[in-house]
Protein backbone atom coordinates (compact mmCIF):
# COMPACT_ATOMS: atom_id res chain seq x y z
CA UNK A 1 0.00 0.00 0.00
CA UNK A 2 2.48 2.41 0.76
CA UNK A 3 4.55 2.35 -2.37
CA UNK A 4 1.95 3.02 -4.34
CA UNK A 5 1.47 6.49 -2.56
CA UNK A 6 5.18 6.54 -2.66
CA UNK A 7 4.96 5.51 -6.45
CA UNK A 8 2.12 8.34 -7.19
CA UNK A 9 4.06 10.77 -5.17
CA UNK A 10 7.14 10.56 -7.04
CA UNK A 11 5.38 9.78 -10.68
CA UNK A 12 4.04 12.80 -10.38
CA UNK A 13 6.88 15.06 -8.62
CA UNK A 14 9.03 13.87 -10.78
CA UNK A 15 7.11 14.43 -14.38
CA UNK A 16 5.76 17.98 -13.15
CA UNK A 17 9.78 18.51 -12.12
CA UNK A 18 10.72 17.34 -15.78
CA UNK A 19 7.91 19.01 -18.01
CA UNK A 20 8.84 22.56 -15.86
CA UNK A 21 12.46 22.40 -16.94
CA UNK A 22 11.44 21.61 -20.24
CA UNK A 23 9.42 24.44 -20.37
CA UNK A 24 12.18 27.03 -18.91
CA UNK A 25 14.12 25.39 -21.53
CA UNK A 26 11.89 26.45 -24.38
CA UNK A 27 11.33 29.78 -22.66
CA UNK A 28 14.97 30.61 -23.28
CA UNK A 29 14.58 29.15 -26.97
CA UNK A 30 11.89 31.21 -27.95
CA UNK A 31 11.90 34.08 -25.75
CA UNK A 32 10.38 37.54 -27.99
CA UNK A 33 12.75 39.88 -28.12
CA UNK A 34 10.78 43.57 -27.36
CA UNK A 35 12.46 46.69 -27.71
CA UNK A 36 11.78 48.64 -23.99
CA UNK A 37 10.75 51.95 -26.23
CA UNK A 38 8.11 49.80 -28.20
CA UNK A 39 6.02 49.75 -24.76
CA UNK A 40 6.96 53.52 -23.75
CA UNK A 41 5.45 54.91 -27.18
CA UNK A 42 2.54 52.52 -26.53
CA UNK A 43 1.90 53.61 -23.55
CA UNK A 44 1.94 57.28 -24.96
CA UNK A 45 -0.66 56.56 -27.90
CA UNK A 46 -3.99 56.87 -27.18
CA UNK A 47 -4.68 53.01 -27.52
CA UNK A 48 -7.92 53.04 -29.53
CA UNK A 49 -6.55 51.21 -32.27
CA UNK A 50 -8.45 53.73 -34.81
CA UNK A 51 -5.52 52.85 -37.57
CA UNK A 52 -5.70 55.95 -39.07
CA UNK A 53 -1.94 55.91 -39.35
CA UNK A 54 -1.94 53.37 -41.44
CA UNK A 55 -0.83 50.78 -39.17
CA UNK A 56 -2.72 47.81 -37.22
CA UNK A 57 -3.52 49.41 -34.61
CA UNK A 58 -1.39 51.63 -31.77
CA UNK A 59 1.43 48.44 -30.33
CA UNK A 60 1.57 48.45 -34.67
CA UNK A 61 2.51 51.91 -35.06
CA UNK A 62 4.55 51.65 -31.90
CA UNK A 63 6.53 49.21 -32.97
CA UNK A 64 7.00 50.74 -36.69
CA UNK A 65 8.33 53.67 -35.13
CA UNK A 66 11.19 51.72 -33.42
CA UNK A 67 11.62 49.45 -35.97
CA UNK A 68 10.63 50.70 -39.56
CA UNK A 69 11.95 54.52 -38.68
CA UNK A 70 8.53 55.36 -39.26
CA UNK A 71 7.32 59.15 -39.26
CA UNK A 72 6.33 60.19 -35.70
CA UNK A 73 3.51 62.46 -36.66
CA UNK A 74 1.47 60.11 -37.90
CA UNK A 75 -1.16 59.64 -35.05
CA UNK A 76 -4.16 62.42 -35.79
CA UNK A 77 -6.24 61.46 -32.67
CA UNK A 78 -3.34 62.19 -30.80
CA UNK A 79 -1.47 65.29 -32.40
CA UNK A 80 0.91 67.49 -31.91
CA UNK A 81 0.85 65.87 -27.81
CA UNK A 82 1.39 62.60 -29.12
CA UNK A 83 3.98 63.77 -31.38
CA UNK A 84 6.24 65.78 -29.10
CA UNK A 85 6.23 62.94 -26.45
CA UNK A 86 7.11 60.19 -28.84
CA UNK A 87 9.84 62.39 -29.97
CA UNK A 88 10.86 62.80 -26.16
CA UNK A 89 11.06 59.16 -26.26
CA UNK A 90 13.45 58.81 -29.05
CA UNK A 91 15.21 61.53 -28.16
CA UNK A 92 14.80 63.46 -31.41
CA UNK A 93 12.74 66.74 -31.95
CA UNK A 94 9.03 66.27 -33.73
CA UNK A 95 8.13 69.49 -35.44
CA UNK A 96 4.04 68.95 -35.68
CA UNK A 97 2.86 71.40 -39.02
CA UNK A 98 -0.56 71.59 -39.96
CA UNK A 99 -3.57 72.23 -38.60
CA UNK A 100 -6.52 69.83 -36.69
CA UNK A 101 -8.91 68.48 -39.09
CA UNK A 102 -11.94 67.19 -38.87
CA UNK A 103 -14.52 65.13 -40.72
CA UNK A 104 -17.95 66.23 -41.71
CA UNK A 105 -20.62 64.79 -43.90
CA UNK A 106 -21.75 67.17 -46.26
CA UNK A 107 -25.45 66.60 -46.65
CA UNK A 108 -28.55 66.95 -44.69
CA UNK A 109 -30.79 65.59 -47.11
CA UNK A 110 -33.31 63.67 -45.21
CA UNK A 111 -36.66 61.24 -46.25
CA UNK A 112 -38.30 64.58 -46.04
CA UNK A 113 -36.30 66.73 -48.01
CA UNK A 114 -35.32 64.13 -50.70
CA UNK A 115 -37.14 62.17 -53.22
CA UNK A 116 -36.35 58.19 -53.55
CA UNK A 117 -36.36 56.58 -57.20
CA UNK A 118 -37.18 53.63 -55.08
CA UNK A 119 -38.08 51.70 -51.98
CA UNK A 120 -34.51 49.97 -50.37
CA UNK A 121 -35.19 46.81 -48.54
CA UNK A 122 -32.08 45.42 -48.02
CA UNK A 123 -29.17 44.87 -45.78
CA UNK A 124 -28.12 47.96 -43.84
CA UNK A 125 -24.78 49.21 -45.31
CA UNK A 126 -24.63 52.15 -47.10
CA UNK A 127 -22.42 50.11 -49.45
CA UNK A 128 -24.35 47.27 -50.07
CA UNK A 129 -27.16 49.61 -51.10
CA UNK A 130 -24.78 51.75 -53.17
CA UNK A 131 -24.17 48.67 -55.46
CA UNK A 132 -27.67 49.03 -55.96
CA UNK A 133 -28.28 51.66 -58.44
CA UNK A 134 -26.14 54.11 -56.61
CA UNK A 135 -28.53 54.01 -53.57
CA UNK A 136 -32.47 54.91 -52.98
CA UNK A 137 -32.36 58.46 -53.33
CA UNK A 138 -32.22 60.12 -56.64
CA UNK A 139 -29.19 62.28 -55.88
CA UNK A 140 -26.11 59.98 -56.31
CA UNK A 141 -24.29 62.28 -54.61
CA UNK A 142 -25.26 62.78 -50.90
CA UNK A 143 -25.64 60.63 -47.52
CA UNK A 144 -26.96 57.55 -48.12
CA UNK A 145 -27.94 57.70 -44.24
CA UNK A 146 -28.24 53.88 -43.43
CA UNK A 147 -24.87 54.44 -41.32
CA UNK A 148 -21.54 52.54 -42.10
CA UNK A 149 -19.45 55.33 -41.15
CA UNK A 150 -21.32 54.81 -37.55
CA UNK A 151 -20.17 51.60 -37.54
CA UNK A 152 -16.95 52.21 -38.00
CA UNK A 153 -16.39 55.16 -36.09
CA UNK A 154 -14.06 54.11 -33.20
CA UNK A 155 -14.92 56.61 -31.27
CA UNK A 156 -18.82 57.52 -31.49
CA UNK A 157 -18.74 60.59 -33.26
CA UNK A 158 -21.38 60.27 -35.60
CA UNK A 159 -24.64 60.15 -34.67
CA UNK A 160 -28.25 59.92 -36.53
CA UNK A 161 -30.30 62.78 -35.70
CA UNK A 162 -33.80 63.07 -34.60
CA UNK A 163 -33.95 64.49 -38.14
CA UNK A 164 -32.43 62.03 -40.25
CA UNK A 165 -29.43 62.59 -41.30
CA UNK A 166 -26.33 61.93 -39.76
CA UNK A 167 -23.55 64.90 -38.03
CA UNK A 168 -20.51 64.11 -36.55
CA UNK A 169 -19.74 65.95 -33.13
CA UNK A 170 -16.46 67.57 -33.99
CA UNK A 171 -15.16 67.32 -30.17
CA UNK A 172 -15.06 63.81 -30.35
CA UNK A 173 -14.11 63.42 -33.77
CA UNK A 174 -10.32 62.14 -34.13
CA UNK A 175 -9.60 62.32 -38.04
CA UNK A 176 -9.01 58.96 -38.44
CA UNK A 177 -10.54 58.84 -41.74
CA UNK A 178 -12.23 55.45 -41.40
CA UNK A 179 -15.58 56.84 -42.01
CA UNK A 180 -14.37 58.62 -45.43
CA UNK A 181 -12.88 55.33 -46.33
CA UNK A 182 -16.39 53.57 -46.27
CA UNK A 183 -18.60 56.02 -47.24
CA UNK A 184 -19.60 55.36 -51.13
CA UNK A 185 -20.61 58.62 -52.21
CA UNK A 186 -17.79 60.53 -50.81
CA UNK A 187 -19.97 62.93 -48.80
CA UNK A 188 -17.62 62.94 -45.77
CA UNK A 189 -15.06 65.09 -46.74
CA UNK A 190 -12.04 66.85 -43.78
CA UNK A 191 -12.65 70.53 -42.84
CA UNK A 192 -10.68 72.44 -39.91
CA UNK A 193 -12.03 71.81 -36.76
CA UNK A 194 -11.65 75.88 -36.47
CA UNK A 195 -14.47 76.18 -39.71
CA UNK A 196 -17.54 76.96 -38.98
CA UNK A 197 -19.66 77.26 -41.83
CA UNK A 198 -20.44 74.33 -44.33
CA UNK A 199 -21.58 73.43 -47.61
CA UNK A 200 -23.86 71.21 -46.76
CA UNK A 201 -23.81 69.80 -50.22
CA UNK A 202 -21.96 67.66 -52.20
CA UNK A 203 -24.02 67.40 -55.73
CA UNK A 204 -22.76 68.73 -59.14
CA UNK A 205 -25.87 68.14 -61.15
CA UNK A 206 -27.28 71.58 -62.39
CA UNK A 207 -29.55 73.64 -60.51
CA UNK A 208 -32.26 73.14 -62.13
CA UNK A 209 -32.21 69.06 -61.53
CA UNK A 210 -31.20 69.42 -58.02
CA UNK A 211 -34.65 71.35 -57.42
CA UNK A 212 -36.17 68.82 -58.52
CA UNK A 213 -35.30 65.76 -56.09
CA UNK A 214 -33.78 67.86 -53.10
CA UNK A 215 -34.88 70.89 -51.36
CA UNK A 216 -31.91 71.43 -49.00
CA UNK A 217 -29.32 70.72 -52.54
CA UNK A 218 -26.64 73.27 -53.83
CA UNK A 219 -27.98 74.88 -57.02
CA UNK A 220 -24.84 77.06 -57.72
CA UNK A 221 -26.69 80.34 -57.51
CA UNK A 222 -23.69 82.43 -56.68
CA UNK A 223 -25.61 84.23 -54.00
CA UNK A 224 -23.15 82.83 -51.57
CA UNK A 225 -20.07 84.31 -53.72
CA UNK A 226 -21.73 87.54 -53.97
CA UNK A 227 -23.06 88.58 -50.22
CA UNK A 228 -19.91 87.73 -48.43
CA UNK A 229 -17.25 87.96 -50.51
CA UNK A 230 -14.39 87.68 -48.75
CA UNK A 231 -15.71 84.24 -47.11
CA UNK A 232 -13.78 82.14 -49.54
CA UNK A 233 -16.60 80.74 -51.57
CA UNK A 234 -16.05 79.21 -54.97
CA UNK A 235 -19.35 77.70 -57.00
CA UNK A 236 -17.68 75.32 -59.64
CA UNK A 237 -19.18 72.83 -60.94
CA UNK A 238 -22.89 74.07 -59.94
CA UNK A 239 -21.71 73.23 -56.10
CA UNK A 240 -20.30 75.77 -53.79
CA UNK A 241 -17.23 75.42 -51.85
CA UNK A 242 -15.29 76.95 -49.14
CA UNK A 243 -11.92 78.00 -49.09
CA UNK A 244 -11.53 78.14 -44.94
CA UNK A 245 -7.71 79.77 -45.47
CA UNK A 246 -9.99 83.19 -45.80
CA UNK A 247 -10.97 84.65 -43.13
CA UNK A 248 -13.94 86.35 -44.08
CA UNK A 249 -17.22 86.51 -42.34
CA UNK A 250 -19.76 83.90 -43.73
CA UNK A 251 -22.27 84.75 -41.54
CA UNK A 252 -24.30 86.52 -45.07
CA UNK A 253 -24.24 84.02 -46.99
CA UNK A 254 -25.43 81.35 -44.81
CA UNK A 255 -28.75 83.94 -44.23
CA UNK A 256 -29.44 84.20 -48.13
CA UNK A 257 -28.51 80.91 -49.67
CA UNK A 258 -31.71 79.90 -51.41
CA UNK A 259 -31.87 76.02 -50.60
CA UNK A 260 -30.20 76.84 -46.66
CA UNK A 261 -27.43 74.32 -47.72
CA UNK A 262 -24.93 76.47 -46.23
CA UNK A 263 -25.07 76.26 -42.64
CA UNK A 264 -23.59 77.07 -39.26
CA UNK A 265 -22.66 74.44 -37.28
CA UNK A 266 -22.54 76.14 -34.24
CA UNK A 267 -25.83 77.19 -34.71
CA UNK A 268 -27.89 73.60 -34.18
CA UNK A 269 -30.74 73.29 -36.69
CA UNK B 1 -9.35 -1.06 -36.73
CA UNK B 2 -7.00 0.52 -39.54
CA UNK B 3 -5.68 3.93 -39.81
CA UNK B 4 -8.74 5.08 -42.29
CA UNK B 5 -11.19 3.59 -40.20
CA UNK B 6 -9.73 5.94 -37.07
CA UNK B 7 -9.40 8.65 -39.34
CA UNK B 8 -12.87 8.70 -40.23
CA UNK B 9 -14.88 7.67 -37.04
CA UNK B 10 -12.82 10.79 -35.22
CA UNK B 11 -13.56 13.29 -38.22
CA UNK B 12 -16.70 12.41 -39.37
CA UNK B 13 -18.51 9.61 -37.07
CA UNK B 14 -17.45 10.92 -33.84
CA UNK B 15 -16.79 14.62 -34.28
CA UNK B 16 -15.63 15.62 -31.42
CA UNK B 17 -17.70 19.09 -31.55
CA UNK B 18 -20.69 18.09 -33.33
CA UNK B 19 -21.23 14.48 -32.32
CA UNK B 20 -19.69 14.41 -28.86
CA UNK B 21 -19.63 17.78 -27.89
CA UNK B 22 -16.26 18.47 -26.41
CA UNK B 23 -14.55 21.72 -26.68
CA UNK B 24 -17.38 24.00 -27.46
CA UNK B 25 -15.60 26.79 -25.68
CA UNK B 26 -13.33 27.78 -28.55
CA UNK B 27 -16.01 26.28 -31.22
CA UNK B 28 -17.86 29.31 -29.88
CA UNK B 29 -15.89 31.75 -29.41
CA UNK B 30 -13.07 31.38 -31.84
CA UNK B 31 -15.48 30.95 -34.96
CA UNK B 32 -16.23 34.55 -35.51
CA UNK B 33 -13.41 34.91 -38.21
CA UNK B 34 -11.89 32.25 -40.98
CA UNK B 35 -8.28 33.14 -40.08
CA UNK B 36 -7.79 32.69 -36.95
CA UNK B 37 -10.60 29.75 -36.53
CA UNK B 38 -8.09 27.66 -38.78
CA UNK B 39 -5.21 28.86 -36.61
CA UNK B 40 -7.14 27.84 -33.52
CA UNK B 41 -7.56 24.65 -35.32
CA UNK B 42 -4.44 23.56 -36.50
CA UNK B 43 -3.05 24.58 -32.82
CA UNK B 44 -5.80 22.32 -31.69
CA UNK B 45 -4.88 19.48 -33.85
CA UNK B 46 -1.02 19.94 -32.93
CA UNK B 47 -1.70 19.52 -29.38
CA UNK B 48 -4.21 16.86 -29.41
CA UNK B 49 -1.96 14.54 -31.65
CA UNK B 50 0.90 14.44 -29.40
CA UNK B 51 -0.76 14.90 -26.43
CA UNK B 52 -2.53 11.71 -27.52
CA UNK B 53 1.14 10.09 -27.88
CA UNK B 54 2.30 11.34 -24.45
CA UNK B 55 -0.40 10.41 -23.04
CA UNK B 56 -0.17 6.78 -24.15
CA UNK B 57 3.83 6.74 -22.84
CA UNK B 58 2.73 8.13 -19.10
CA UNK B 59 -0.21 5.03 -19.73
CA UNK B 60 2.11 2.36 -20.83
CA UNK B 61 5.32 3.05 -18.88
CA UNK B 62 4.53 5.17 -15.32
CA UNK B 63 1.00 4.38 -14.86
CA UNK B 64 0.40 0.83 -16.21
CA UNK B 65 3.65 -0.93 -14.34
CA UNK B 66 3.50 0.85 -11.22
CA UNK B 67 -0.25 0.20 -10.93
CA UNK B 68 -1.32 4.05 -10.11
CA UNK B 69 -3.82 4.25 -13.20
CA UNK B 70 -5.52 6.29 -10.70
CA UNK B 71 -3.68 8.74 -11.32
CA UNK B 72 -4.39 9.09 -15.17
CA UNK B 73 -6.53 12.56 -15.11
CA UNK B 74 -4.19 14.98 -13.09
CA UNK B 75 -0.86 13.57 -14.85
CA UNK B 76 -2.84 13.58 -18.61
CA UNK B 77 -3.70 17.32 -17.39
CA UNK B 78 0.06 18.20 -16.53
CA UNK B 79 1.33 16.63 -19.95
CA UNK B 80 -1.57 18.77 -21.67
CA UNK B 81 -1.08 21.64 -19.99
CA UNK B 82 2.75 22.09 -20.67
CA UNK B 83 1.89 21.27 -24.06
CA UNK B 84 -0.49 24.34 -24.88
CA UNK B 85 2.41 26.10 -22.69
CA UNK B 86 4.64 24.74 -25.19
CA UNK B 87 2.54 26.14 -28.31
CA UNK B 88 1.61 29.17 -26.83
CA UNK B 89 5.65 30.38 -26.53
CA UNK B 90 5.76 28.56 -30.52
CA UNK B 91 3.08 30.35 -31.29
CA UNK B 92 3.97 34.14 -30.12
CA UNK B 93 7.66 33.72 -31.05
CA UNK B 94 6.53 32.60 -34.92
CA UNK B 95 3.28 34.57 -35.39
CA UNK B 96 2.42 37.32 -32.96
CA UNK B 97 -0.86 38.07 -35.07
CA UNK B 98 -2.02 34.62 -34.87
CA UNK B 99 -0.90 34.87 -31.15
CA UNK B 100 -3.80 38.27 -30.83
CA UNK B 101 -6.54 36.86 -32.88
CA UNK B 102 -6.65 33.58 -30.44
CA UNK B 103 -6.29 35.85 -27.11
CA UNK B 104 -7.53 34.26 -24.16
CA UNK B 105 -8.71 30.81 -25.90
CA UNK B 106 -4.81 29.66 -26.72
CA UNK B 107 -4.41 29.10 -23.11
CA UNK B 108 -7.29 27.89 -22.48
CA UNK B 109 -6.99 25.15 -24.77
CA UNK B 110 -5.83 23.47 -21.07
CA UNK B 111 -8.62 23.07 -20.05
CA UNK B 112 -10.31 22.03 -23.57
CA UNK B 113 -12.11 18.78 -22.86
CA UNK B 114 -11.70 17.76 -26.58
CA UNK B 115 -7.85 17.43 -25.33
CA UNK B 116 -8.09 15.19 -22.31
CA UNK B 117 -10.96 13.60 -24.47
CA UNK B 118 -8.61 12.55 -26.72
CA UNK B 119 -6.21 11.37 -24.16
CA UNK B 120 -9.15 9.20 -22.49
CA UNK B 121 -10.64 7.55 -25.70
CA UNK B 122 -7.68 6.44 -26.78
CA UNK B 123 -6.18 4.91 -23.64
CA UNK B 124 -9.69 3.40 -23.00
CA UNK B 125 -10.03 1.79 -26.92
CA UNK B 126 -6.72 -0.32 -26.01
CA UNK B 127 -4.78 1.71 -28.90
CA UNK B 128 -1.19 1.25 -29.91
CA UNK B 129 0.84 4.46 -29.85
CA UNK B 130 0.71 4.78 -34.05
CA UNK B 131 -2.56 4.45 -33.40
CA UNK B 132 -3.60 7.20 -30.56
CA UNK B 133 -1.05 9.58 -32.58
CA UNK B 134 -3.60 8.69 -35.56
CA UNK B 135 -6.81 9.33 -33.37
CA UNK B 136 -4.86 12.67 -32.21
CA UNK B 137 -4.64 14.14 -35.31
CA UNK B 138 -7.90 12.99 -37.09
CA UNK B 139 -9.72 14.05 -34.16
CA UNK B 140 -7.94 17.82 -34.51
CA UNK B 141 -8.78 17.70 -38.00
CA UNK B 142 -12.54 16.84 -36.84
CA UNK B 143 -12.34 19.96 -34.56
CA UNK B 144 -10.63 21.99 -37.79
CA UNK B 145 -13.56 20.65 -39.82
CA UNK B 146 -16.31 22.05 -37.59
CA UNK B 147 -14.55 25.23 -36.38
CA UNK B 148 -14.11 25.69 -39.89
CA UNK B 149 -17.24 25.11 -41.51
CA UNK B 150 -18.50 27.36 -38.65
CA UNK B 151 -16.35 30.67 -39.49
CA UNK B 152 -17.17 30.52 -42.46
CA UNK B 153 -21.32 30.24 -41.70
CA UNK B 154 -20.59 33.01 -39.22
CA UNK B 155 -18.84 35.77 -41.75
CA UNK B 156 -21.88 34.69 -43.62
CA UNK B 157 -24.09 35.37 -41.03
CA UNK B 158 -22.24 38.96 -39.87
CA UNK B 159 -23.93 40.64 -42.84
CA UNK B 160 -27.46 39.05 -42.73
CA UNK B 161 -30.50 40.72 -41.11
CA UNK B 162 -30.66 38.38 -37.90
CA UNK B 163 -33.50 39.34 -34.58
CA UNK B 164 -31.52 41.39 -31.78
CA UNK B 165 -32.21 38.53 -29.11
CA UNK B 166 -30.54 36.34 -31.58
CA UNK B 167 -27.31 38.28 -32.45
CA UNK B 168 -23.81 37.03 -31.99
CA UNK B 169 -23.80 33.47 -29.28
CA UNK B 170 -27.90 32.52 -29.37
CA UNK B 171 -27.04 32.11 -33.02
CA UNK B 172 -24.19 30.55 -33.52
CA UNK B 173 -25.66 27.94 -30.80
CA UNK B 174 -28.80 27.15 -32.59
CA UNK B 175 -26.28 26.85 -36.11
CA UNK B 176 -24.02 24.51 -34.17
CA UNK B 177 -27.05 22.87 -33.12
CA UNK B 178 -28.67 22.18 -37.05
CA UNK B 179 -24.59 21.54 -37.81
CA UNK B 180 -24.75 18.39 -35.31
CA UNK B 181 -27.94 17.09 -36.84
CA UNK B 182 -26.45 17.17 -39.92
CA UNK B 183 -23.58 15.14 -38.49
CA UNK B 184 -26.02 12.56 -37.14
CA UNK B 185 -26.26 11.55 -41.20
CA UNK B 186 -22.31 9.62 -40.31
CA UNK B 187 -22.93 6.93 -38.09
CA UNK B 188 -21.45 3.39 -37.95
CA UNK B 189 -23.23 1.60 -40.88
CA UNK B 190 -21.72 4.31 -42.92
CA UNK B 191 -18.34 3.40 -41.83
CA UNK B 192 -18.99 -0.25 -42.35
CA UNK B 193 -20.29 0.53 -46.18
CA UNK B 194 -17.51 2.59 -46.34
CA UNK B 195 -14.53 0.02 -45.63
CA UNK B 196 -16.24 -3.19 -45.39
Amino acid sequence: MIDRVLYAFLSVGILGGLLGLALAFAARIFAVKKDKRIEEVEGVLPSINCGACGYPGCSGYAEAIINEDADMTLCSPGGADVATKIGEIMGVEVSVSGEKLVAQIHCRGTNETSLKKYEYKGIEDCNAMHSAFGGDKICPYGCLGLGSCIKVCPVDAIVKTEYGYLDIDKDKCIACGKCIDVCPTGVIKMIPYRAREIVACNSTDKGGAVRKYCSVGCIGCKMCEKKSPEGGFKVDNFLASIDYNAEGSRAEAVEVCPAKCIIDLDVAD
Amino acid sequence: MTYIGIIITFVFINNFILTQFLGLCPFIGVSKNVESAVGMGFAVTFVMSIAALATWAIQNFILVPLNIEFLQTITFILMIAALVQFVEMFIQKSSPSLYKALGIYLPLITTNCAVLGIALIAVRSNYNAIESFVAGIAAGLGFLLAILLMSTIREKLDAEWIPAPLRGTPIAFITGGLMALAFMAFDKTLLNNLIG
